[in-house]
C-alpha cells in the first residue's frame, strides 16, 4: 500500500491509498424461494397422503381432481353458473362496495381529520360497529334491507368503510407540520392546503386503508354469501358442502384464497407506483 | 422605512413555565443578512417562526416595510432545516408550487423554475424526483421554493444543520452568492459559531433563560466573500478567528453566569 508523509508543525499527516473494496457476498436465499418451496411440499404431502389412501376422497380429494374439478366447473359450471359467473357475482359485488366506501370515507376520514367537531361525531358512531362482526349484524341489514343485493353489497361497504375512515384521518392529522408551514408561507389558503398537502400526504395512509378494508370486505363477503344468495364464490362453497361435494368446497376455497393474495399484491405494487417515496430515506 | 422591525416582542408558550423569548427588538433593514446565533433552547425558532407568522406574539410587534405581520404569507419566504418538500412533485414543480397555488400559467411557472434552479446551480435537475437527492440538493430546492416566490425577506431556521461540514461550507458560499445577486434581505438562525461569523452583516448574539439578545455586532466577512474574497482566506485569518473566539467567550460567559446563578 503506497503512503505519502506530510508534517506541518509537530503534526504527521499519513494520507494513505483507499484500500480495495471487496465484492459484496452472495446474499441469503430469497424468501420468495423458500415459500414456493413451502407450497411445493404441501401440495406433495397432499398428493401422497391421499396416493397412499389413508384418506377417503371424500374426506379430502386429490390436487389432480380438485384440477380436474377446476376444468369442470369452469366450462360446464356448478349449480346453474360456471365459476366465471360466481366470481363475477362476488366480484361485482366487492367492486361495488368498495367504490363506494372509497367516495363516502375518504371525505369522512379527512373531515375527522381536520375538524374537531366531526371528530367529535363521526369517531364514536365508527368506533361503535367497527369491533361487531359484520355476520352479527347481517339479519338486522336483511330485515331492513331485504336478501338481494343491496343487503349484500351494503354489508361489504360497511366492513370496508371503517378501516379507510380510520386510516385517512390518522394520515390527515400525521401530515408533517412543517410542510403545512411551508405551504402557508407560500401563500396557500386553508382549501389550497387541504388539496395540495394534506390529502396527497395522507394517500399512503388511505391505499393502506383501502388495501386493509379489502382484505376485511373480501372475507365478510364470502361469509355474507353463505346466507343468502343464488350465486357467488360462498354460495358455491356452502351448497356444496350441503351436498358433500368436497372437491368443489376446496376448489372453492382455494380460488377465494387466491383471489385475496392477488388482491394484496396487486394493491401493495399499485401503493410502491403510486406513492414511490415512502420507506425511501428522508 | 422598509425595513423588517421586530419590536419589543415577548412570548410565553401557554402551559410551559418561563418566557420563551424576552422583550426582543431587532430590525433586519435592506440588503442585510441578519443571522441570530445562539444555543439551543434560547428562542431563535421562536423568533423566526413569529416572524413567518406562524406564531402570534404575547406582547410587541411585527412590521414588514410598515405593514403589521398577522400570519403566514408569501412575501416571507422561509426555509427549513428539514427542507419540508413535496414528494409527490418533481424538483420543478415543487419550486413552482407557491406559484401554482397563485394561480400563475404552468408555462410562466417553468419558465420562472428553470430561472432560479439555474441559481442554486440545478439548472438540470428540474425533473427529478426530490427524494432521490441528496441532503445538500434537497436544501437547494428549498431555497429555490422560496425564492421562486419573490419575497422581500428570506427567513432560514438552521438550513444547513443537518449537512456535513463539506457541503455547509459550499452552502455557505452559495447563499452569499444568491444574496448579493437577488439583493434580498436574509433573516438565518444557527447555532454554529463560524457560520455565524462568516455569513452576517448584523450578528445578534441569543441566550436563552428568557430568550433575549445579549449583544449585537456588525461585521463584513460574508459582504467580502460575496466580492470575491476566497472563503478560505477569510476564514483563516486572524482577524475572523478574533471575532469568532470572541463570540464563543461570549456564549460561553453567559452559560457560566446563568450556571453559577442556579448555585447561588
Ligand atoms: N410549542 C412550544 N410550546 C411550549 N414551549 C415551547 C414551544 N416551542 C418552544 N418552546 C420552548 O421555548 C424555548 C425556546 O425554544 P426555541 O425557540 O425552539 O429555541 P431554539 O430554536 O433556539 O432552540 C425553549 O425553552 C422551548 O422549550
Ligand atoms: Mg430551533
Amino acid at each position: 500500500m503506497n503512503s505519502a508523509e506530510l508534517t506541518l508543525g509537530k503534526h504527521v499527516f499519513i494520507t494513505a491509498e483507499a484500500a480495495q473494496p471487496t465484492p459484496p457476498e452472495a446474499g441469503p436465499r430469497s424468501a420468495l424461494r423458500i415459500s414456493l418451496l413451502t407450497l411445493a411440499g404441501v401440495l406433495l404431502l397432499w398428493w401422497g397422503v391421499c396416493a397412499s389412501g389413508l384418506i377417503a376422497p371424500l374426506f379430502l380429494p386429490p390436487p389432480q381432481a380438485i384440477v380436474a374439478k377446476l376444468w369442470l366447473t369452469a366450462t360446464r359450471g356448478y349449480m346453474d353458473a360456471t365459476l366465471w359467473q360466481h366470481l363475477g357475482a362476488s366480484a361485482f359485488r366487492i367492486v361495488t362496495a368498495l367504490v363506494a366506501a372509497v367516495l363516502f370515507a375518504v371525505p369522512v376520514g379527512i373531515a375527522i381529520g381536520l375538524s374537531r367537531t366531526a371528530r367529535g361525531v363521526l369517531d364514536p358512531l365508527i368506533e361503535f360497529y367497527r369491533p361487531i362482526p359484520p355476520l352479527a349484524y347481517l339479519p338486522l341489514i336483511v330485515i331492513w334491507f331485504g336478501i338481494g343485493e343491496l343487503s349484500k353489497v351494503l354489508l361489504i361497504y360497511l366492513a370496508i368503510f371503517a378501516p379507510i375512515a380510520i386510516a385517512t384521518a390518522t394520515g390527515v392529522r400525521n401530515v408533517d407540520p412543517t410542510r403545512l408551514r411551508a405551504a402557508q408561507s407560500l401563500g396557500a389558503s386553508r382549501w389550497q392546503l387541504i388539496r395540495h398537502v394534506i390529502v396527497p400526504s395522507a394517500q399512503p395512509d388511505i391505499l393502506t386503508g383501502v388495501r386493509i378494508g379489502l382484505g376485511t370486505g373480501w372475507s365478510t363477503l364470502v361469509a355474507a354469501e353463505l346466507v343468502a344468495a343464488t350465486r357467488g364464490l360462498g354460495f358455491m362453497v356452502q351448497s356444496a358442502a350441503q351436498f358433500l361435494v368436497t372437491d368443489v368446497v376446496v376448489l372453492g376455497i382455494i380460488v377465494i384464497a387466491v383471489i385475496a393474495f392477488t388482491l394484496e399484491l396487486g394493491l401493495r405494487a399499485l401503493q410502491r407506483r403510486l406513492v414511490p417515496w415512502q420507506g425511501q430515506s428522508r | 422605512m422598509s425595513s423588517l422591525i421586530v419590536d419589543r416582542v415577548s412570548v410565553r408558550y401557554p402551559g410551559a413555565q418561563g418566557t420563551a423569548l424576552s422583550d426582543v427588538s431587532l430590525t433586519v433593514p435592506p440588503e442585510s443578512l441578519v443571522v441570530a446565533l445562539g444555543p439551543s433552547g434560547c428562542g431563535k425558532t421562536t423568533l423566526l417562526n413569529l416572524i413567518a407568522g406562524f406564531i402570534k406574539p404575547t406582547s410587541g410587534t411585527i412590521t414588514l416595510d410598515a405593514e403589521p405581520v398577522t400570519g403566514p404569507g408569501a412575501e416571507r419566504g422561509v426555509v427549513f432545516q428539514d427542507d419540508a418538500l413535496l414528494p409527490w412533485l418533481n424538483v420543478g414543480d415543487n419550486v413552482a408550487f407557491g406559484l401554482r397555488l397563485r394561480g400563475v400559467r404552468q408555462r410562466e411557472r417553468e419558465a420562472r423554475a428553470r430561472e432560479v434552479l439555474q441559481l442554486v446551480d440545478l439548472a438540470d435537475h428540474a425533473g427529478h424526483k426530490v427524494w432521490q437527492l441528496s441532503g445538500g440538493m434537497r436544501q437547494r430546492v428549498g431555497l429555490a421554493r422560496a425564492l421562486a416566490a419573490n419575497p422581500q425577506v428570506l427567513l432560514m431556521d438552521e438550513p444547513f444543520g443537518a449537512l456535513d461540514a463539506f457541503i455547509r461550507e459550499q452552502m455557505q458560499a452559495l447563499l452569499l452568492r444568491i444574496w448579493r445577486e437577488t439583493g434580498k434581505r436574509v433573516f438565518l438562525i444557527t447555532h454554529d459559531i463560524e457560520e455565524a461569523v462568516f455569513l452576517a452583516t448584523d450578528l445578534v448574539l441569543m441566550s436563552p433563560g428568557p430568550g433575549r439578545i445579549v449583544e449585537r455586532l456588525q461585521l463584513d466577512f460574508g459582504r467580502r466573500h460575496a466580492a470575491g474574497e476566497p472563503v478560505r482566506s477569510i476564514k483563516a485569518e486572524p482577524d475572523f478567528i478574533a471575532v469568532r473566539e470572541h463570540v464563543l467567550a461570549r456564549v460561553f460567559a453567559h452559560r457560566t453566569n446563568r450556571a453559577e446563578g442556579a448555585i447561588a
